[in-house]
């Protein structure tokens, strides 16, 4: 397993309870999006797994570690973090830089780096933006940067924090398809996303926060059938989920192949069916 | 009113323009969508609608830009205050920053145009309650949240009561109800005759909401139409829009023979539900499962 957290409780400075008793543990290469309305302590959470949050009490062990005594740098290693707004984590001059400076001070290798660089370059579609101020670029190519940044650090465990927010339908595709080959690879990755389209097709398992607890746990489909407009007006179900649901389906479909499927093995089963009377 | 004729615009910097012989209107009380990839040029657009480009930006115009009648690149962008407003897209950069409450934010750009004091309550009174802003109404800007600070920075360009309104992406980081509010505020806009340009990349909000669509790929207009016709496009794609998932699905529900034939493809739930609620009828014998 390569995050187990155990009864984790944040207060903020003003006594407010952020996270209230989390516990859940994560294998290598799930997929897991993290869901809930703004202010269930789900970007609180995110933020523990690098540090920058410290629990009250309960424990976060990573790869087999408590990160209790561990200093962010060493965290660093094992837990890379897109924020929402890339502007908290771009300050080079140049795309290249930017980049290159993760893994440059994790101390890889220099052959290394390059390779690290190189393909956190291609995996997000910059190679022809390296020369580029991060500041000239637009907000879908600087959080693409953001990405890259973190891809290249290498890290077995990738933190996204509302991905596909300002994101073009190009970006949102390349995102969708990196983080199924990630996972592919064997690294985990986790996501705060209050987009249920992306959810659904590109994540294998829901954790859904409400007030600072877990209010469900399980695969996604399991998710959309229980919630019915899920904790108040925070999002909407996938597209695919309300139309099945209005054609008085009762298990739910959340992608276009899933609805397809529905829709042909019912059309099947007509054809298949004595006739009536 | 807008009127946009065979505009084109670099900026300063640029090494390819990002305008290209632009040409569209927008009438009265009608909503224009703009939708298209990153870079593709829909902020450029929106900053030119509203004046901010080039007379902030500097580059080079050509064609012309008429905003209820007035040639934009003749009048001061002062002269432009309550003729066209601008929403932007970072809310960050549109808070005054002069100001210590949500209210006294929203009653600034009315202060400044010496508005009396009891129209400028009334009128500050009404846009916080359409954007449901009262409860937040004493705090400070800064410490709201960023949907909050979106719909404020909304509010504070409704509050002048622009003939043309011009938005980017006001809904970035709202969530779902947040989302309601600020569609709910665009209605009440058209009602009142208002012409309205707005970027979003909602697509099923812009399905049900907006009169027209326009997409623009590489600074040019690729496509011009109702939401039904070019949402349903099976180039949206390729323009860098994504299409709805709905649509999507009928269309290769189509290729088998599973969408009624004939039927236009769907860009609504509600156009969705009633092309695939016949065939699942016709093949349940129409009793509800």
């Amino acid at each position: 397993m390569i995050l187990r957290i155990d009864s984790l409780t944040f207060r903020y400075p003003n006594g407010t309870t952020a996270l209230d008793g989390v516990s859940f543990g994560v294998e290598a290469g799930e997929r897991v999006a993290l869901v809930g309305p703004n202010g269930a302590g789900k970007s609180t959470l995110a933020r523990h797994l690098i540090g920058i949050e410290r629990p009250a009490s309960g424990t976060i062990e990573i790869d087999g570690r408590r990160t209790d005594g561990l200093a962010i740098a060493e965290l660093a290693r094992t837990v890379g973090f897109v924020f929402q707004n890339p502007d908290d984590q771009l300050h080079a001059s140049s795309v290249a830089k930017e980049v290159g400076f993760g893994p440059r001070n994790l101390r890889f290798a220099p052959d290394r780096r390059k390779e690290l660089v190189e393909s956190a370059l291609r995996r997000t579609g910059l190679t022809d933006l390296v020369d580029a101020h991060p500041h000239h670029l637009s907000l879908g190519e600087r959080k693409r940067v953001a990405l890259a940044s973190v891809l290249a650090m290498d890290t077995p465990v990738v933190v996204l924090d509302e991905p596909t927010t300002g994101q073009d339908h190009r970006s949102v595709a390349l995102l969708g398809n990196l983080v199924d080959e990630l996972a592919a690879e064997g690294r985990t990755v986790l996501a705060v996303t209050h987009d249920m389209d992306f959810c659904a097709e590109h994540f294998d398992r829901v954790i859904a926060l409400e007030d600072g607890r877990i209010v469900a746990d399980g695969p996604v489909e399991h998710w959309l059938a229980r919630a019915s407009r899920p904790t108040g007006h925070a999002f909407e179900l996938p597209q695919l989920t309300r139309l099945g649901r209005r054609l008085g389906w009762q298990t739910p479909v959340a992608t276009v192949e899933g609805f397809l499927d529905r829709l042909t093995s019912d059309a099947h089963d007509t054809a298949e069916a004595p006739a009536g009377p | 009113m807008i009127e946009v004729e065979k505009l084109s615009f670099s900026y300063p910097t640029g090494s390819r323009p990002a305008l290209v012989d632009v040409s569209f209107a927008v009438r009265p009380a009608e909503l224009c969508a703009v939708v298209g990839g990153d870079g593709a040029g829909k902020s450029t657009l929106a900053g030119v609608v509203s004046g901010t480009v080039p007379h902030l930006t500097g580059g080079d115009v050509e064609g012309s830009v008429r905003v209820n009648g007035r040639t934009l690149a003749d009048a001061p962008l002062s002269g432009l205050v309550g003729e066209v407003g601008l929403v932007m897209q970072n809310p960050f950069n549109q808070i005054s920053g002069a100001r210590f409450s949500v209210r006294e934010e929203l009653a600034f750009g009315l202060e400044n145009l010496g508005v009396p004091r009891d129209e400028m309550a009334e009128r500050v009174d009404t846009v916080m309650r359409e954007l449901g802003l009262a409860k937040v109404r004493d705090r400070s800007p800064y410490e709201l949240s960023g949907g909050q600070q979106q719909l404020l920075a909304i509010g504070s360009v409704l509050v002048m009561r622009p003939g043309v309104m011009v938005l980017d992406e006001p809904t970035s980081q709202l969530d779902s109800a947040g989302c309601d509010l600020v569609f709910a505020a665009l209605d009440t806009l058209k009602e009142q005759g208002i012409t309205t340009l707005l970027i979003e990349h909602r697509m099923e909000r812009l399905a049900r909401e907006a009169d027209r669509v326009l997409v623009l790929e590489h600074g040019t207009i690729v496509a011009d139409g109702t939401p039904g016709e070019v949402l349903a496009d099976e180039r949206l794609e390729k323009w860098g829009v994504a299409p709805l998932r709905y649509t999507v699905a009928a269309r290769r529900a189509a290729a088998r023979q599973l969408w009624p034939a004939g039927k236009p493809l769907p860009v609504t739930l509600d156009a969705a539900v009633e092309g695939f609620g016949g065939t699942v009828e016709s093949f349940d014998g129409g009793g509800p499962r």
